[in-house]
């Protein structure tokens, strides 16, 4: 069954950014695009295990701040070198104004 | 001024020997590292990606060689080819590096296929292997000047100065450079070099550096053909005669200062620096405040480093001094390899953190 955790509100994120959340012993990064939708991936990136949260989200991409390798945070596919492996990613939604992922497996 | 007097053992830098399991062991590797504090919606702003500038500077500098460059083929033979290919060289064979660099980053341009087209000039013009280096780049970011983990230590303890010196005029560096471009075209990736290059990356190496070694072996042909070096002025040529700027501010970033730390206040030199130089150099004269943010593109570091200088040890004044500060530690090196330049803070600043590096005091030197 899916595992719903409330993360915070969904104006705690400014559109296209990105916000640390950790929970459990595991680190996520949950975005709010331009749009206003949300997503959630992965919190440290696949190279060298730096938290995405401190990096730049441009269009649907999240850069990592440590080598600047890119994934589309929709998806978690790598883009750009030196990140070859993808992000695992989760479902997100928003609820009554409070974004909420499932961290019981990837989507 | 103090110098540690224990004698110095020599060190290994290549990247799968003692040192490099020593660098794991002692947490140096892929470690944590300082940054100054710079609020998140700040950084945000500094962070963002704009073609405009990168535009700009590159329509500037292609203009620039292609009218220097024909300015050279125009008078050659006389006199008057000199001032054109002075200038024809450093912006081939210098301004190529940090082109190179910043566009690595992707961090130069906004749209990505922008970078990646400059990247892919600059790396034929400064001879580095565009696959390669960008991962030997980015585990230079990982492990800065970290002995036996980061691959773009410029300068050995021991120092060697008339090597160092011999950079200018780019003949050991050339020689070094296209070896390892021949080698790659081989089809040979080397120990250190599969250290850093994913497996799945390496045919991509080899093919890149196949065509570069192709265009400068058409070069050479060109030049035997005519029987003229006007071929090699313009290609290849450059990285020779027109190297000394790039070398003049590379040697400086690292130069004498901390190895083996994990603060760049400590293992990285800010140096102001005239506006020429800085865009030929795409403002890495702002070189800590660029290795704690590599995120921030080259035009908003004289912003970062405003933001965060208070917090940073006093930037050199110039590039004069900063080589007068780099070659009496190199100098002195020479006979105690474990001496180093020390950046003193200011008041302001946090100071450095014992937890995060392995600085023991007596290796300090002057600031």
């Amino acid at each position: 069954m899916t595992q719903w955790i409330k993360v915070c509100a969904v104006d705690d994120i400014d559109p296209e950014d990105v916000m640390r959340f950790d929970h459990d012993g595991r680190s996520f990064a949950v975005y709010r695009s331009a749009k206003g939708e949300v997503f959630a991936t992965d919190g440290l990136c696949t190279h060298e295990q730096v938290h995405l949260a401190d990096g730049l989200v441009i269009d649907d991409t999240i850069e990592c701040p440590k080598h600047n390798g890119r994934f589309n945070y929709r998806t978690g596919a790598p883009l750009r070198a030196p990140v070859c492996v993808a992000l695992a990613t989760y479902p997100a939604r928003v609820v009554g104004g409070m974004i909420e992922i499932a961290v019981g497996g990837s989507a | 001024m103090t110098a540690r007097p224990a004698p110095f053992a020599p060190r290994d830098y290549s990247l799968t020997g003692p040192e490099s399991a020593r660098a794991v062991e002692a947490g140096l590797a892929s470690a944590d590292w300082y940054h100054s504090d710079v609020p998140r919606k700040v950084m945000k702003e500094l962070m963002q990606r704009r073609d405009g500038p990168a535009l700009r500077d590159t329509a500037l500098w292609l203009g620039l060689l292609v009218i220097s460059g024909a300015g050279g083929v125009a008078t050659w033979g006389t006199w008057w080819a000199v001032p054109f290919f002075v200038v024809y060289g450093v912006l081939y064979g210098s301004a190529c590096d940090s082109r190179w660099h910043e566009c690595g980053h992707g961090t130069a341009f906004r749209t990505s296929w922008m970078n990646d087209v400059v990247y892919q000039i600059a790396s034929f013009m400064v001879m580095r292997n565009p696959v390669s280096w960008r991962w030997s780049h980015a585990r230079h970011h990982t492990d800065t000047i970290i002995v036996g983990r980061d691959p773009e230590i410029g300068h050995f303890r021991p120092p060697q100065l008339l090597l160092t010196a011999l950079h200018f005029v780019g003949i050991p560096d050339i020689w070094l450079h296209f070896r390892v471009l021949a080698r790659n075209a081989a089809g040979i990736i080397t120990p250190d070099e599969a250290d850093y290059i994913p497996q799945t990356e390496r045919p991509k190496a080899i093919f890149a550096a196949r065509v570069h070694v192709a265009i400068h072996a058409a070069a050479v042909i060109g030049a035997l053909a005519s029987w003229s070096v006007l071929p090699l002025m313009l290609i290849g040529g450059p990285r020779i005669y027109g190297a000394w700027h790039m070398v003049m501010t590379g040697l400086i970033q690292h130069g004498g200062l901390a190895e083996d730390v994990l603060d760049h206040r400590l293992n990285s030199r800010t140096v102001y620096i005239n506006p020429v130089s800085r865009w030929i150099y795409w403002n890495m004269n702002y070189h800590i405040e660029h290795h704690m943010f590599p995120m921030v593109p080259y035009h908003a570091l004289p912003r970062l480093h405003a933001l965060i200088k208070d917090d940073l040890p006093m930037p050199d004044p110039s590039i004069l001094a900063a080589y007068r500060g780099m070659i009496a530690t190199l100098w002195r090196q020479q006979s105690d390899p474990a001496y180093t330049q020390f950046r003193a803070l200011p008041s302001t600043a946090r100071p450095y953190r014992a937890d995060l590096h392995q600085f023991d005091a007596p290796q300090r030197g002057v600031a």
